[in-house]
């Protein structure tokens, strides 16, 4: 039994020593890394949209991590902001940092596409405003009725793409995910964490 | 990079090293006293130079020619139909979640260049079917596939039945519930929201239970092993059998990790799922199934316990690769970096042994489908990892990371390398467990042509389409619309190539339905005996 334990043992003393290091002292580093002043907290309705962007899976296609512009000069360029840095997550639980770009990054949407009709109708269909995209429409986040109430929000979308006949108003799940997307706004200053040069490695 | 920082990484990369260095010269003076004798304990007594392959025509199998070796023989047997139960339910369980994980697959992936393809509902958005999918794929499939041949190889690696079999199977209906109650919390829009850790951590509960279950058979039988030599491959499912409960426990645990140093950990567990779960696994099985076929020892037993000591030390280490350039501090990526390049070190080791092992005897993968699908899994495992460690440079992974580009790696890994080495397990168990030949082998030969066809286009389309579109998201002179656009004939060529997978997928479910429940034409003979029937895949 010995060599069993010893093999066993060898495997659990090195995933420690990785969780150590990988998990042990970026949690004691990065949480005692600053926040930064112009961080605005959530409220009640933009974690409510967050909520849905997790159950849609808008990060499948969106990043939301600008990288430094000494690294990868084209997030710079294409006005998805500064380089993120640990302190502008301090309030994700979880992070929705993304691993794809099928869409473009959406650090900073609020503030590059502040008008919230614009986002009601790209999520209606993406096509209205962008022939061509690939973007899922998002028509389960509407109520197609005859008539609006007082209170809710009514999306004119542009012929063709509106629903012909009635009005077309927007679940509560809707403004919440609208109201998310416009408070992803990080254009504050921080300072950047040093960047390697690509030529580093 | 402060001081510091900088000190504690050179600490632990030469902790690395000498850990490594120490191995090689505990290996080397036989500290573990592994000579290359126990390379030979996977054969019973004069079973070496016989193949043992349910497949093959030209030689009959391999039954024991002393008094010894026949009884040698004949306890396999019992060793075999002692784990039946238990291997039987992991294996159909994994075969049905490959059906449905590779249809939301398809689905995703149609979804992609046809976004308005079932798009009315949130039941089939796109950001719900594709964690459905990889979920599927992975907790169903993989993992279930692979604890099943694990299951059928201990008893086999031990030399004595399998113990507390009823655990076992209690273990795979949990884990099913498990899947099916996470799949379904993605589905209701219920997901925790990290890649690879979508389901809610209530469920997560399910699968360290059905897990532990697991483990039980596997001490037990371990205890009352009869082998002198513990073969490479039990060092590997030993390992894996302790890595995952840790990764997934810590990975799980809720509202510990805020924002950044969540995104560390989730990717952390990630690639630890795949590199000390998946991969040891696959690794595990290629190495008694290729020689075992053969019917000759791996050529270098201390070589692969070199490769099974650094794939540890270094593979634990790469997670961070999935962050390159991300909010982290930067000695966390490049210490991920240094360890993924590192890997080239166990990966060429298997290498050796798996491929050197098959030197001059490749013409075998012409007649045997369970040597086919092992061996271009495993010799997919090094291509995988080669390009894995490329992709970790940050010059390339520049450009490809955030594209296609690393979903065709993925598929790489997972398919061409774990499902591949999964596929060649199960042609090679079920003959042994039901005591019958798979009724039509040329409903192998297509399942083969299918998959491998379909993967091949799958990862060209999409390496090429990820390569271009990392390049043009670099040049911010090229609209955003106009990337988008450029992929869409690749990832039509993707549809394409999942389409033959999943329809291979299905020849092979319904195969294995026919041998599961004894219809279809019957090839008659006891498990390690050769079948008399023309069975070979062409
Ligand atoms: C299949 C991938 C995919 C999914 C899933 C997806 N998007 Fe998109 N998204 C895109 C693409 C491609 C674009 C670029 C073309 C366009 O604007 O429609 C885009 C653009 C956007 C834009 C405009 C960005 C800009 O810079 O103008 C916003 C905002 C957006 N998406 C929000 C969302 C939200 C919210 C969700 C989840 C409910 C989501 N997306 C899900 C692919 C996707
Ligand atoms: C030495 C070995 C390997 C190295 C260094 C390596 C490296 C990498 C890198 C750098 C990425 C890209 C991360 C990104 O840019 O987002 C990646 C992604 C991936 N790799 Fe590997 N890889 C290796 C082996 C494997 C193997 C054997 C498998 C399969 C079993 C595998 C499966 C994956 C998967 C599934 C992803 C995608 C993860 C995700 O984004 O969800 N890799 N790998
Ligand atoms: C049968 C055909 C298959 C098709 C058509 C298919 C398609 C897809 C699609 C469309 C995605 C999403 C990619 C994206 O978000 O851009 C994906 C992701 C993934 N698939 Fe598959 N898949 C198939 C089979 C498999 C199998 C059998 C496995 C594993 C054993 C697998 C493992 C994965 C993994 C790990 C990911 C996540 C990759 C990442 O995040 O980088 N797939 N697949």
């Amino acid at each position: 039994m010995t060599r069993v334990l010893a093999i066993m043992m060898g495997a659990a003393f090195i995933l420690l020593l990785a969780t150590l290091t990988l998990v042990v002292m970026p949690y004691l580093q990065m949480s005692a890394e600053a926040v930064p002043p112009g961080l605005k907290p959530y409220t009640q309705q933009e974690l409510m949209g967050r909520q849905t962007y997790i159950a849609n899976g808008c990060m499948y296609c969106h990043s939301q991590q600008p990288r430094d512009p000494s690294f990868a000069s084209g997030d710079r360029d294409r006005g998805w902001g500064r380089p993120s840095v640990p302190g502008d997550y301090a309030n994700d639980w979880p992070h929705l940092m993304g691993t794809m770009r099928t869409g473009p990054d959406l650090f900073n949407i609020g503030a590059r596409q502040p008008s919230e009709d614009w986002h009601l109708i790209h999520l209606y269909n993406p096509q209205a405003v962008m022939k061509g995209s690939i973007m899922p429409p998002y028509r389960f986040l509407f109520r197609h009725v005859e008539k609006a109430g007082p209170n809710d929000k009514v999306v004119n979308m542009p012929p063709p793409y509106g629903p012909g006949s009635g009005q077309l108003i927007v679940t509560e799940e809707g403004m919440a995910l609208v109201a998310y997307l416009l408070s992803l706004d990080h254009t504050y200053p921080a300072p950047t964490l040093p960047q390697a040069k690509i030529d580093e490695e | 990079m402060t001081p510091t920082i900088a000190l504690l990484l050179i600490i632990t990369f030469l902790l690395s090293t000498v850990g490594l260095l120490v191995l090689i010269w505990s290996i080397s003076t036989n500290q573990f006293s592994n000579s290359q004798n126990a390379a030979r304990t996977i054969f019973t007594p004069g079973e070496e130079g016989h193949s043992e392959d349910p497949a093959r025509e030209d030689t009959s199998a391999y039954k024991g020619d002393s008094k010894a070796a026949k009884e040698a023989f004949t306890a396999r047997r019992v060793q075999d139909q002692s784990s039946k139960p238990a291997v039987l339910i992991w294996l159909s369980s994994a075969v049905f979640w490959l059906l449905i994980g590779s249809f939301y697959g398809l689905l995703a992936s149609i979804k992609m260049h046809y976004p308005e393809f079932m798009a009315d509902s949130q039941w089939w958005t796109f950001g719900r079917i594709r964690p459905m999918h990889l979920n599927a794929v992975v907790y169903g499939w993989s993992s279930m596939a692979g604890i099943g041949a694990v299951l059928f190889l201990v008893p086999r690696l031990f030399k004595t039945p399998l113990r507390g079999t009823p655990y076992a199977v209690t273990g795979a209906i949990i884990w099913n519930i498990g899947v099916i109650l996470g799949l379904g919390a993605i589905n209701f829009g219920l997901s925790d929201g990290q890649e690879w850790l979508e389901f809610p951590w209530q469920v997560d509960f399910l699968f360290v239970l059905g897990g532990a279950l697991c483990a039980v058979p596997l001490l037990l039988t371990c205890a009352r092993r009869t082998v002198e030599h513990l073969y490479v491959s039990s060092w590997y499912f030993l390992a894996a059998l302790v890595w995952f409960p840790f990764l997934f426990f810590i990975a799980n645990v809720p509202k510990v990790f805020p924002g950044a140093t969540g995104a560390t950990v989730n990717w952390w567990f990630a690639h630890n799922v795949l590199g000390l779960w998946v991969t040891p696994l696959g690794i595990g099985i290629a190495y008694y199934i290729i020689p075992k076929i053969l019917g000759r020892p791996i050529i270098s037993y201390k070589l692969s316990l070199i490769g099974f000591w650094s794939l540890a030390l270094f593979y634990s280490q790469v997670g961070i690769h999935h962050l390159i350039g991300g909010p982290i501090p930067t000695w966390l990526v490049t210490l991920s970096i240094v360890h993924s390049v590192m890997m080239s070190i166990p990966v060429i080791t298997v290498a050796i042994n798996h491929h050197g092992t098959m030197w001059g005897s490749f013409g075998r993968i012409k007649e045997s489908p369970t040597l086919r699908f092992v061996w271009i899994g495993a010799l997919m495992y090094t291509a995988t990892s080669l390009q894995g460690s490329l992709m970790a440079l940050r010059s390339v992974n520049v450009i490809t990371h955030f594209t296609h580009y690393t979903i065709a790696h993925a598929h790489l890994g997972m398919y061409a390398f774990l499902s591949f080495i999964l596929f060649g397990a199960i042609y090679f168990i079920m003959p042994r467990l039901t005591d019958r030949e798979w009724p039509w082998r040329r409903m192998i030969s297509l399942h083969f042509w299918l998959v491998a066809i379909g993967i091949l286009i799958y990862f060209v389309s999409l390496t090429t389409a990820g390569w271009l579109q990392g390049l043009a998201l670099l040049d911010a002179k090229t609209p955003f619309l106009e990337i988008v656009q450029m992929t869409i004939p690749y990832l039509q060529a993707r549809s394409l190539g999942g389409g033959l997978m999943v329809a291979g997928h299905i020849v092979f479910v319904v195969h294995f339905i026919f041998m599961l429940s004894r219809r279809g034409a019957m090839t008659q003979g006891p498990t390690l005996f050769r079948v008399r029937t023309k069975e070979i895949s062409q």
